[in-house]
């Protein structure tokens, strides 16, 4: 710069390098900031490898995945996760088969029919059921859904996985329904015009044109609410007992991965035992499922965002 | 075309018609049904503990008699709790928005930054409270403390501000950054003076939005060991506490008749101050996105 030979140049210069410098403590303070969420990311995958790499000197990681049984608490130890496994699989499928045709359906009337004054008043109404505490899910589950709903289809227990699936699946779908919807309104309105200038009716539009146009991002939705309903706690607590039973009865009572983390901290075990180590190792695996299926739905979102950007 | 494919054509038509009609009513049916779920929720929840909550409910301690069990030690903590996320997360989540959309090279580093973000969203709340009870309780020795289950779940709401935060500061034309930056601003000058004023209302919803998700949460406290029974309120952060999801959750988990009832009435206050919580939300955005100035 020209400026900087003479005396004012130079002033101004020198000041601005004094700027600079004060606000390199302020960049410092930002970049910490967000370099914060890999510090967490780390410090989440070392505190799980730690306990789990404890846990597997001692037990064969075949005998985990591939056993029957689960008592760890018990005086004769075995710890073959199948019926947490199965359990939370279970709950989670139960609850996407309420979600899943719900929360797409609502999301293509949001998306297709509803009036915009409508929609401003559905969306919002059925959002408030994703903010409602999970405790309350449970609440609902075990006090509402079990012995109101569910006890003329069979259930004569408290506790079920029926009943924390039914409670899920209202908690989850909002997220499926909103998530569904930003997709199938992010179907180029040009393809629907196409589609009723051949002369499709509106029913034809939506089921032909715009729900494969936004399958991609449907089926991330689907699997963002898998993931959400895998690892959720408080309902599968309180409602879905507490016994690890490996069944295919949806109303017998199970214990979820999630439950079973809670069980065992509710209790006093002591550090540097191998029961505290079993839930670092249920965290493990719960944590790998929840990062693949993220992962894969974030993958399906961009590249569904590359189809129509 | 005769006259008879004409009417075969409007016959078909008519079918196609009614099965649109068939199907409308099946998508607003669903959608009811949503609602109607919310309804029976709350419904439910009302009739079982609305007749419980009362002056001395909100103010008296747990007790092994349901009908003098209280939420005071819950209320508290809940406080207590917030403060102290907020005051942890806020700073944190703003300050990494910032970095990410005002600062960030386009490097990998950000990316990586922001996928792992990302990632963090959607990690199941309890690994948090796993984190929490191996870092902050036991490494840090801040025991099963106020400010242990703060970080925790600071930690926790972190990728919601984040995200929400970004958001806003997106919002904000580069315009406005661009006659900053002319007019011989700074970039933190820009960004503190010009940008994040305007941004601030986004930003706050979904501080709000954080919040209300981090008063719900009982499962990482379990894991850090927040206390289901507790006769006091905490002094100073490093007190052991308790909080309202969990005070509730310890009265569903008991067999006698009666605590069920005062468990109800823990879910009526919690409903009406995230509720409330909620439509502060909304109000903030509707009332700012009317007086926008671009």
């Amino acid at each position: 710069m020209a400026t900087i030979a003479t005396p004012a140049g130079s002033f101004r210069a020198r000041r601005r390098a004094i700027i600079r410098l004060r606000e390199a403590p302020i960049f410092l303070f930002l970049f910490a900031c967000a370099a914060l969420s890999i510090v967490t990311t780390v410090g989440i995958v070392l505190v799980l490898f730690e306990e789990t790499y404890k846990f597997f000197e001692e037990v064969s990681f075949i005998d985990f995945i591939t056993g029957t049984k689960w008592t760890p608490l018990f005086t004769s130890k075995q710890f073959g996760v199948l019926p947490l496994f199965n359990a939370t699989l279970m709950i989670a499928l139960g609850s996407l088969v309420l979600a899943l045709p719900l929360g797409v359906l609502a999301a293509i009337f949001l998306s297709e029919y509803a009036p915009p004054g409508v929609r401003a008043i559905v969306k919002p109404v059925l959002e408030i059921l994703a903010g409602i505490p999970t405790v309350v899910y449970g609440y609902f589950a075990l006090l509402f859904i079990a012995p109101e709903i569910l006890r003329p289809f069979g259930q004569n227990t408290a506790f079920s996985a029926a009943s924390a699936s039914v409670a899920m699946g209202i908690m989850i779908l909002p997220l499926v329904a909103s998530l569904s919807e930003d997709a199938m309104r992010a179907v180029p309105q040009s393809l629907r015009e196409g589609a009723y200038g051949l002369g499709a009716t509106k029913f034809e539009v939506a089921t032909k044109v715009v729900v494969p146009g936004a399958f991609s991002g449907i089926v991330a939705a689907v699997i963002l609410a898998a993931s959400r309903a895998i690892g959720e706690t408080m309902i599968v607590v309180i409602a879905a007992g507490n016994q690890p039973t490996l069944s295919w009865n949806p109303f017998d009572a199970m214990q979820a991965m999630t439950a079973y983390i809670v069980q065992v901290s509710l209790g006093d075990t002591p550090r540097n035992t191998i029961e505290y180590s079993t839930i670092f190792a249920i965290g493990a695996l719960l944590f790998v499922a929840t990062l693949i299926l993220n992962i894969f739905a974030q993958w399906l979102l961009a590249r569904f965002r590359e189809v129509y950007d | 075309m005769s006259h008879a494919e004409l009417s075969f054509n409007t016959r078909r038509g008519a079918v196609r018609k009614n099965i649109g009609r068939v199907f409308l009513a099946i998508c607003i049916a669903a959608t009811a049904s949503g609602i109607l779920a919310l309804v029976v929720l709350l419904a439910t929840v009302a009739l079982d503990g609305v007749s419980r909550v009362s002056w001395d409910f909100l103010n008296s301690f747990p007790s092994r008699f349901p009908e003098r069990a209280g939420i005071k030690a819950a209320l508290y903590g809940t406080v207590w709790m917030m403060a102290f996320t907020a005051l942890f997360a806020v700073p944190v989540g703003i300050g990494a928005a910032i970095y990410l959309e005002e600062f960030a090279p386009r490097n990998w580093l950000t990316k990586i930054i922001e996928t792992n973000i990302n990632n963090l969203a959607g990690v199941p709340s309890i690994i948090y409270g796993l984190l929490g009870l191996t870092v902050f309780v036991r490494v840090m020795d801040l025991g099963r403390s106020v400010m242990a289950g703060s970080l925790t779940m600071a930690l926790l709401v972190l990728p919601i501000i984040i995200v929400a935060s970004r958001e806003g500061l997106r919002s904000v034309p580069p315009s406005i950054r661009e006659a900053a930056l002319g007019l011989g601003a700074t970039r933190w000058q820009m960004v503190w003076v010009q940008v994040l004023p305007p941004a601030m209302p986004t930003i706050m919803t979904g501080v709000i939005l954080a919040l209300s998700r981090a008063i719900g949460e009982a499962a990482p406290l379990i894991m850090i060991g927040a206390l289901t029974f507790l006769a006091f309120t905490p002094d100073d952060p490093f007190d052991q506490f308790t909080v309202l999801p969990i005070q509730v959750y310890n009265w569903i988990s008991r067999p006698q008749a009666g605590f069920s009832d005062a468990a109800a009435a823990g879910i009526v206050v919690l409903l009406v101050v995230l509720l409330s919580m909620n439509a502060l939300a909304i109000l903030l955005r509707n009332h700012f996105e009317r007086s926008r100035r671009w």
